[in-house]
This record gives structure tokens, sequence and C-alpha cells, in this order.
């Protein structure tokens, strides 16, 4: 039924504006975790370093993906009635395939994403985005809609892992930027300290809040009315 | 599609399905990674006792590494004492696990230990497990043959939170306890402090907790704490009877001298 649908209209391009418009909307007008204020759990959790912000993004950019895809395929035999749990088996399964091919074959990326796993079956987002989008929408337009969201995820996580680790820990991906501060070398000979306030949960939260003023500053249109 | 997807039977139907399908699919995942990931554990672990003895080696060459440098293996029991088993397969873990669930008393518990060698020294390496925050945290300690110095560590954890308390698996904090003394100068055992606050790292049975870790540092404390306790007497027994006839300050200080020239560049 739906392939006689496909080919009576004409065919849309992968990159027409509406296609374009659902990536480009949630990195800004739409952004999943300013916006829409999903997802905030993970962000506060996992952004004290760089580095785990990455892993964590490229975690979700995958089960997001893989997901949309495959509820996006199953959307009309779904029942209704239990849309919500077989949205949560697929990520679920999606999840723990991925953490067991990850320990069976990168090892040592496996042991950086363990501890996110459970963050990830939780994130209010991917749920968001099945029930939202892939539930009414084709396969190709799920997949960009998924890109767009765990991109529009993932550059708010590592601005906030950016600065949390920069003035947290004095360090980016790890490599320290402004001397030792234990050793009081570099800039901490001068009496600089690292803001230990930074690597604790509420700091990502004040991050947050700092950039959606900025967003809103510039985007009047997502002010709300009084 | 004359079937109704809303229906009471499609419903049913399709949740049998999906519960079918993605049990089979996870169920013959699992199965057929087990295996690899089996290998990857067991090199890890090879890693870590290599780790603890300061040895740093990449994962794929750890088993050969460890058959050339772990010379024995022992199996103690509660009271310190050797006894019969496998030490490498021994699962501390599920032991430590065991006993807090009261399904073995603590005196059934058996301590595995590993014999190194470096540099024509003997060295300890004693594993432990422990409680963090969010879960199971666990270690590699070698000690010297004189039963007290520690020489290396290493640990890990499960789930203790990134950035805070799952700092202790960093070089940083695990370089801490090198050449730290697990008994004071009479030989009375006293293990190593995690302190809060990091103003006692200079003592020589101190190390500086990790800020924002508490509970997790105050986790390796205890873990500490208690296994070191069980092992001390056969460490310090063995380590003095094992290199008698003055051997033991000759092989300790050419040992720390490495050591010295090894922090050097």
């Amino acid at each position: 039924m739906s392939s006689t649908i496909a080919s009576a209209t004409p065919r849309e391009s992968l990159f027409s504006k509406k296609n374009r418009k659902l990536i480009t909307d949630p990195l800004d007008d739409n952004n999943p975790i300013t916006v829409q204020v999903l997802g905030i759990c993970s962000a506060l959790a996992i952004t004290v370093k760089l580095e785990n912000a990455l892993v964590m993004s490229a975690s979700v950019l995958f089960v997001m993906l893989a997901g949309n895809v495959v509820i996006s395929l199953l959307r009309n035999m779904i029942p209704s009635r239990i849309r919500i749990i077989v949205q949560l088996v697929v990520v679920a399964s999606l999840v723990i395939i991925v953490d067991n091919v990850l320990k069976a074959f990168v090892y040592d990326v496996a042991k950086q994403v363990g501890v996110y796993v459970g963050l990830i079956i939780t994130n209010c987002i991917i749920m968001g985005r099945f029930e939202a989008f892939a539930m009414g929408n084709k396969p190709a337009p799920s997949a960009l809609d998924a890109f767009g969201n765990a991109m529009g995820y993932a550059w708010i996580l590592v601005a906030v892992g950016v600065f949390r680790e920069f003035f947290g820990s004095g360090s980016l991906m790890g490599f320290p930027l402004l001397g030792d501060a234990t050793e009081k070398t570099g800039l901490f000979a001068l009496g600089y300290m690292n803001n230990n306030m930074m690597i604790l949960p509420p700091m990502a939260l004040i991050i947050v809040g700092i950039i959606i003023w900025i967003q809103r500053a510039r985007n009047t249109k997502l002010i709300e009315e009084g | 599609m004359a079937i109704d997807k809303n229906s009471n039977g499609a419903t049913f139907t399709f949740a049998i399905v999906m519960v079918v399908v993605v049990g089979t699919i996870l169920a013959l995942l699992y199965s057929s990674l087990k295996p690899y990931q089996d290998v990857n554990v067991e090199r890890e672990k090879k890693q870590n006792i290599l780790a603890a003895m300061n040895v740093k080696v990449k994962r794929d060459e750890a088993p050969a590494l460890y058959d050339e440098l772990v010379k024995d293996t022992k199996v103690l029991d509660a009271n310190g004492r050797p006894t019969e088993g496998d030490a490498f397969t021994l699962d501390v873990m599920k032991q430590y696990r065991d006993e807090k669930a009261r399904v073995i008393s603590a005196e059934e518990m058996k301590y595995p230990l590993y014999i190194g060698e470096k540099d024509g020294s003997p060295l300890y390496i004693v594993p432990m497990v422990g409680t963090g925050l969010w879960g199971p945290i666990w270690g590699y300690v070698a000690v010297a043959s004189d039963g007290r110095t520690v020489v290396g560590s290493t640990f890990d954890h499960k789930g203790e939170t990134p950035g805070l308390g799952a700092e202790i698996n960093t070089k940083f904090f695990s370089d801490q306890f090198e050449g730290k003394q697990i008994a004071d100068e009479q030989g009375k055992f006293t293990s190593i402090k995690v302190y809060k606050g990091g103003t006692q790292t200079t003592s020589p049975r101190g190390v500086d907790g990790i800020s924002g870790g508490t509970i997790t540092s105050d986790g390796v404390d205890e873990m500490m704490r208690r296994t070191l306790a069980i092992y001390y007497p056969y460490l310090s027994n063995d380590g003095g009877q094992s290199s008698n006839s003055g051997g033991t300050t000759d092989r300790s200080t050419a040992f720390h001298n490495h050591n010295a020239t090894e922090e050097q560049p």
C-alpha cells in the first residue's frame, strides 16, 4: 500500500528544503537540550571531560540512527497500545548489541562507553524521536531526523565538556594546557587555580542555562509570550 | 491489509513475535561473541597484574610477558596460610559478593597471590575487591620482598562517576602508592590511608584521595585495609625467609634505585 503512494507522488530529493530542515532545526531552533530540555541528565553526568562527551555523542548517534530507521520500518505494524514498549525494546536491544560488539572487538572503547550504556537507554531524546517522528515518517527522513537531533545533542555536550574540562581540570582531551596543577608549573606557578566547582554536576546545569540564555537573546522567536 | 493492527490478536501476536525475535538475536549474538570477550577479559587481568609490577604492556602482548614474569601463584586461606587451589581462575569478585550475601562465610574465603619477578627481586601481587559509590571497585597491589613496601598498584571500577570517583583508574592516583609502607617501623600492619583533603601526601603510610570522589576513595581505603591484613602475615614472613643472609637489603636498595632512575626522565 505504501509503495503505491510513494510512486504516485513525485519523489522527493534527499536534500530538499524540508529534509535539510530536519537536520538544521535540531541544531538551533528546536535543539533537544536547550529548547526541548530533554536528555539533561546525561548532559550533566558525563560532561566533566571532553572525551566522555564525544564517546557519549557517538553512541547516541548510532543508537538513534538505527532505532529511528527500525521504528520507521515497523511503523505500520506496531500496535498503538504497546508502541512505547516496542520502542523501549528497540532502544534496549540496540544498546546491548553495541555494548557486546564493542566488548568483543574494541575493548578499550567498550570500557569507556560501559558507564553510559544505561544512560543511553534512558535518554528521553531517543524515545522522543521514535514517538514524535519515526512512528509517522518513512525511513529516509527518519534517518535524517535522527542525525540532526543527535548532532544537536552532541554540540551542546561538546560545548559544555570543553568548558568544564578546561576550567575544571585545565586540560582538553586529557592533555594539560595550562601546566601541572600539582607541580605548580605553567599558569599554576602564577597562582592560577582550577575551578573545582566545574567538575561538579550543578555547573553543567549553569552552563546549559547560559547557552539557553545566549540562544534566546540571539533568536527571539524562541521566547515564549508572557 | 485486512488485519486490524490494533486488535487484541494482532497486539499479542506482535508482542510474542517481537520477544522471540529480539531474544533470539541477542542470545545468538551473545553466545557468538562470548569467546572473544573472554579472551579480552583474561588478557586484561594479566595486563593489570603486570601493571601492578610497573610493567607497561599492550593488552595483546600481556599473556606472553605474564608467562615470563609471573613465576608462581599461591592461594591463601582466611588466616593467610597457603592452601589448595588455582589462583588465576579464582573469582575474587564473586567470592566477595557471596560473602556479602552470606552465601559463604568469611572463613571460607580464599585469597590468590601472584608471585612475580622483576630485576631479580620477587614481587608479591595481591588482588583486591571492594565497593565504591555505585558499584564494585578492584585493584592489584604489588608488594616488595620485604613484605611491606608497595612497589606498584593499579585500580579500576565498574561504574564510578566519570571525572570524580572514576579517576581511581588513572596513573595520577595509583602512582601515589609507589614506595608507601603497609606497616610501621615495628612491623605492625597499618595499611595505607587514603586521606581526604590532600595534606598527607608526604606520609609514608598515606595518599591523597580524589576531590569529589570521597566515597570511592574511602572504598579503596577499606579494600586495601581488609585485604592486605589477610596477606600481611604471609608476606612479612615469607619475604624475610626467602631472602635471608643479608640479601634483603641489597635487593631492595637495588630495586629502589632502579625505580628512582625510572622516574627521572
